[in-house]
């Protein structure tokens, strides 16, 4: 499996986990589980499809793990951006596990997946 | 009356070893190591302007027989061209009638001293994997060792690994175990003595050739007919045992140990079918993967996963915490 393929493979996995996880950290968001999975999953398919082709350019795992943090905090901090109904923003509820997501996929896509060739 | 002291008849006797090197390109430095057969000298290769080993057949051992495993010993070397074995440069006959042979000075430190020095297992364990890599050359080549023992292996400043003292190796048929001429073997330098290649070193049965300790128990019993690679398994795993233990590694992993074993098995087809078996099991230890000589708990597997992948399972820890965290911290 190359970097790339790896990286939105592990990213929609953890996308959709973190989604998941709402029911557990904010049961009351149950009517809107299957949106909030869906775009869970977009964003971390979006993450590993970006760190995946870092870690094909940057063999350093510092670096891919630096990257995935910045790519997975700031993909979440747009989703941030939209407030719930009440007009209520989750910032640190959703920037803290996505960057979390993003440094781990970055970590993945380094130290695994096959080395394009040239 | 006087007495001639130990002290001067060591000094005598070294004097005698000394080879004459007259009418050879060679000057003698020292000596710098001693075998059961024949002494190596470092001398100076006057042509080349360099440093080399000379081997050269002990004084006391001026019999046909003799000279014809000295000469057997560096066509066997000659023929195993392989970064992991000793090259041999030259070989000759000076003028007291000893047979010698040159090859590359090996600079470095024997494995039982590196060992010693040594607290890394990964680090003993690339070594091993190393000279590990050239016996199996050699049993390509149909070339038994025979004496397999961390003295017998080099490592070099730069990390090099070299399997030396080929001296009791046995060529074999390829692909059975039985003895066979060194007639294929390389040829000597115009220089040598014109010496055909004989049946391969000593082994007439009932022959007891190696190191106690490492010497496979069919070979211990004499029975050269049954000497073959495995024998040389056997001897690299009691090596492996060895520098392990010598090592300042700290105890031996359980892993380890059970290649320890199925290496040494006193039952040649208990072993590792070859060297490559071997050296394979060992790197799968090496880069924290399940060996074939030791089964498993679903336990002891996890941890070395767990292990394996440390960082990975610290980073989903992390996440997993922190998610623990957002759920209490959250609550109204």
């Amino acid at each position: 499996m190359n970097k790339i393929v790896l990286g939105l493979v592990v990213g929609g996995i953890l996308g959709a986990l973190d989604g998941l996880s709402a029911l557990v950290s904010a049961p009351e968001t149950q009517p809107q589980i299957v949106g909030i999975v869906i775009g869970s999953t977009i964003k971390g398919i979006v993450a590993g499809l970006l760190i995946g082709w870092f870690a094909r350019k940057v063999r350093s795992v510092p670096a891919g793990v630096a990257f995935g943090f910045f790519i997975g905090l700031v993909l979440a901090f747009l989703v941030a951006l939209m407030p719930d109904a009440e007009g209520k923003h989750y910032w640190w509820q959703i920037m803290l596990p996505g960057s979390i997501v993003g440094l781990i996929v970055g970590y993945a896509t380094q130290r695994y997946g096959a080395v394009a060739r040239a | 009356m006087s007495h001639i002291t130990s002290r001067a008849i060591a000094r005598l006797r070294e004097a005698v070893e000394f080879p004459d090197l007259a009418g050879t390109q060679y000057d003698a430095v020292e000596a710098i190591g001693r075998g059961g057969m024949g002494t190596v000298f470092r001398v100076h290769d006057r042509e080349l302007a360099r440093d080399v080993a000379l081997k050269v057949l002990s004084a006391r051992e001026v019999s046909e027989d003799a000279r014809a495993r000295m000469l057997d010993e560096a066509r066997i070397l000659a023929r195993l061209e392989h970064p992991g074995i000793v090259p041999v440069h030259d070989v000759g006959v000076l003028p007291d009638g000893r047979v010698f042979y040159t090859m590359k000075l090996v600079r470095g430190s024997r494995l039982d001293e590196y060992a010693r020095a040594t607290h890394e297992i990964a680090d003993l364990l690339r070594v091993f994997v190393r000279a590990c890599e050239a016996v199996a050359f050699a049993h390509s080549e149909g070339v038994v060792h025979r004496d397999m023992k961390p003295s017998n292996v080099m490592v070099g400043a730069f990390g090099e690994v070299l399997v030396l003292d080929w001296g009791v190796a046995k060529l074999l048929d390829r692909g059975t175990a039985t003895e066979t001429t060194t007639a294929d073997a390389a040829a000597p330098s115009s220089s040598a003595p014109s010496t055909p290649p004989r049946r391969s070193a000593d082994t007439a049965t009932g022959a007891v050739l190696g190191t106690p300790g490492f010497m496979a128990p069919e070979q211990a019993r004499g029975e050269s007919a049954h000497v073959d690679p495995r024998s040389d398994v056997y001897a690299l795993g009691a090596m492996l045992r060895q520098i392990l233990q010598a090592s300042r590694a700290g105890a031996m992993p359980r892993r380890l140990r059970a290649i320890c074993d199925r290496a040494t098995a006193v039952d040649p087809a208990a072993r590792y079918p070859d060297v490559a078996s071997l050296s394979r099991d060992v790197e799968r230890f090496a880069t924290g993967q399940a060996v074939t000589a030791y089964k498993e708990h679903w336990t002891e597997r996890a941890r070395r996963l767990a292990s394996r992948h440390r960082i990975a399972v610290t980073l989903i820890a992390a996440y997993l915490l922190m998610r623990v965290l957002i759920f209490f911290l959250d609550r109204p």
